[in-house]
């Protein structure tokens, strides 16, 4: 079978576009996620979204219609992360930590009483953006349109607050605001996500295009633009290679990042002079 | 008659640990350079913190510009440089002159863009300072003298009326530290910019500044640097060895 055949079915469009489009969005946020020591921000929010596909299920919302439930939750849950880092004495990973138990563990608590749909929410567990509806897709396309406008219009304060939250203050940039912007667009992004890699491999889809970036990037600017290019190209690439040799599409993405990651990190020890970073 | 950039009015800030700064009344005028020194632990940096609006004041009141510092917002009138050892992340991958830049973020309304004058005032400011050619490097590659170089541009990008450096100099060799002080003072004369400079080495910037504060948690001396040179209880506290090489000046 030729790349054109594969091209030609439509679950496999879908998943193109609704995979590149997704990847672009984890990929961008994870750069400033990864600078900021927010990386795992990804893991405890999709904690969340299981919990909330649980409720979603116990309602009996099947696909884009459990997005009603997911998207306000996580993105309360986003905003309670915040929260509990700047109003007690908790640190970022501490306030991710509580955030996340209380998702996963009201999602096993309605899972076993729910019993019956066990099965729906393993999917959410590895994903599987083969089975994404036309709905799904057009529900992404809305969103990464409205999160990539956000993080346009917002991107010079994200890098302010990404060197130094205290340099940005003393710039006159509200701060609070702009870390809760960051929060709500990686909340909207992992929802997003969530059918993609699924609950399980959501925070490598954020960390790995941006720990690869790092290691070459020589601008900021050229940091984002490398960390979208492999999102893009892993999504592109897990898709194909997973329908050949039929393989869990979730899980060969995020083996195709971990290799780029692992061939950036050479790359850089191969660029850099003996004795520097 | 002088205009009046920084006043306080028995300031005081606490931690949880207690009282770090307690009745802090000063008044600093338009083209003062103010060289603020005392022991570790003294305030100096809760000082500056407190005028920036980074730590809470407990009792007492701050203006900046006549405007008190918990309603301020013309950020554009000031630069800012804090200590550069707990600022940078050494694997940051912004240029020097994307880092310079988001000192013009403090002049524009949002969505704050920047133009291609933005670009060009970047350029002269790292060429004012002699470090054009680090422009595309990245700053968390550079030695700490390029650092610090790279930063005091972002805090003078934006031509501030007030400059408040923190300690700039810790992580400078003597060489690099003296040509520093140099670049400030030469700024404070010739621009006109006020400058706040807090420093554990006296004897330094002694050399340059025009006006002492020491702290000790609270004023224990606050003059022109000729009060300073005159006073016996400096005199105490240095020893008149150490004042005289501080207030010898080439």
């Amino acid at each position: 079978m030729n790349f054109l055949e594969i091209l030609s079915y439509g679950f496999i469009q879908r998943a193109l576009l609704a995979g590149t489009l997704i990847a672009v969005l984890c990929s961008v946020l994870g750069v400033f996620l990864v600078l900021r020591r927010m990386s795992l921000i990804g893991d405890g929010l999709a904690h969340v979204t299981f919990g909330s596909a649980a409720i979603a299920l116990a309602l009996k919302l099947y696909s884009a219609a459990s997005l009603l439930v997911s998207l306000p939750l996580v993105l309360l849950a986003s905003l309670g992360i915040l929260k509990l880092t700047e109003k007690t004495r908790l640190s970022g990973d501490a306030a991710i930590g509580i955030v996340s138990s209380l998702g996963i563990s009201a999602g096993i608590i309605l899972a076993s009483v729910g019993g019956g749909y066990n099965v729906d929410l393993l999917s959410y567990l590895f994903g599987n953006i083969l089975s994404i509806s036309r709905e799904e897709v057009i529900i992404a396309v809305g969103l990464f349109c409205l999160v990539l406008t956000l993080l346009a219009l917002f991107f010079n304060e994200l890098l302010a607050i990404t060197f130094s939250e205290e340099l940005a203050k003393t710039s006159g940039i509200h701060t609070n605001i702009i870390n809760a912007v960051l929060v709500l667009l990686t909340a909207l992004s992992v929802v997003l996500a969530m059918r993609l890699v699924g609950i399980m491999l959501i925070s490598s889809l954020l960390i790995l295009p941006a720990a690869s970036a790092l290691q070459l990037a020589r601008s900021f600017r050229g940091c984002v633009a490398l960390a979208a290019l492999q999102g893009c190209c892993s999504v592109v690439a897990g898709i194909f290679v997973s329908f050949i040799t039929n393989l869990p599409t979730s899980a060969t993405v995020v083996m195709i990042n971990l290799l780029l990651f692992g061939c950036t990190s050479l790359a850089r020890r191969l660029i850099s002079p003996p004795g520097s970073n | 008659m002088t205009r009046e950039i920084v006043r306080t009015e028995g300031l005081a800030c606490s931690y949880r640990v207690g009282r770090v700064l307690e009745e802090i009344s000063i008044t600093v005028a338009a083209g003062d350079y103010v060289g603020i020194v005392g022991p570790n632990g003294s305030g100096k940096s809760t000082l500056v913190q407190a005028l920036m609006g980074l730590c809470t004041i407990s009792a007492g009141s701050a203006s900046l510009f006549g405007v008190p510092c918990g309603r301020f917002t013309q950020w554009g009138r000031i630069g800012y440089l804090p200590q550069s050892l707990r600022l940078l992340n050494p694997v940051f991958p912004a240029t020097v002159a994307e880092a310079v830049g988001l000192g013009l973020l403090s002049l524009k309304r949002f969505p704050r863009r920047l133009s291609r004058q933005d670009r060009e005032k970047v350029a002269a400011t790292l060429e004012l300072l002699g470090v054009h050619d680090l422009r595309d490097k990245l700053i968390g590659e550079l030695s700490g003298g390029q650092q610090q170089r790279a930063l005091l541009a972002r805090a003078l990008v934006n031509d501030p009326e007030l400059l408040i450096l923190d300690e700039p100099t810790a992580a400078l060799d003597p060489e690099t530290r003296e040509r520093f002080y140099h670049l400030i003072a030469d700024l404070n004369r010739s621009r006109g910019v006020t400058v706040l400079l807090v420093t554990h080495d006296a004897g330094a910037i002694g050399g340059h500044a025009t006006k002492m504060l020491y702290l000790d948690k609270r004023v224990i001396f606050y003059g022109s640097f000729d009060e300073f040179c005159r006073s016996d209880d400096m005199s105490t506290i240095f020893g008149s060895h150490s004042q005289h090489l501080m207030c010898h000046r080439h």
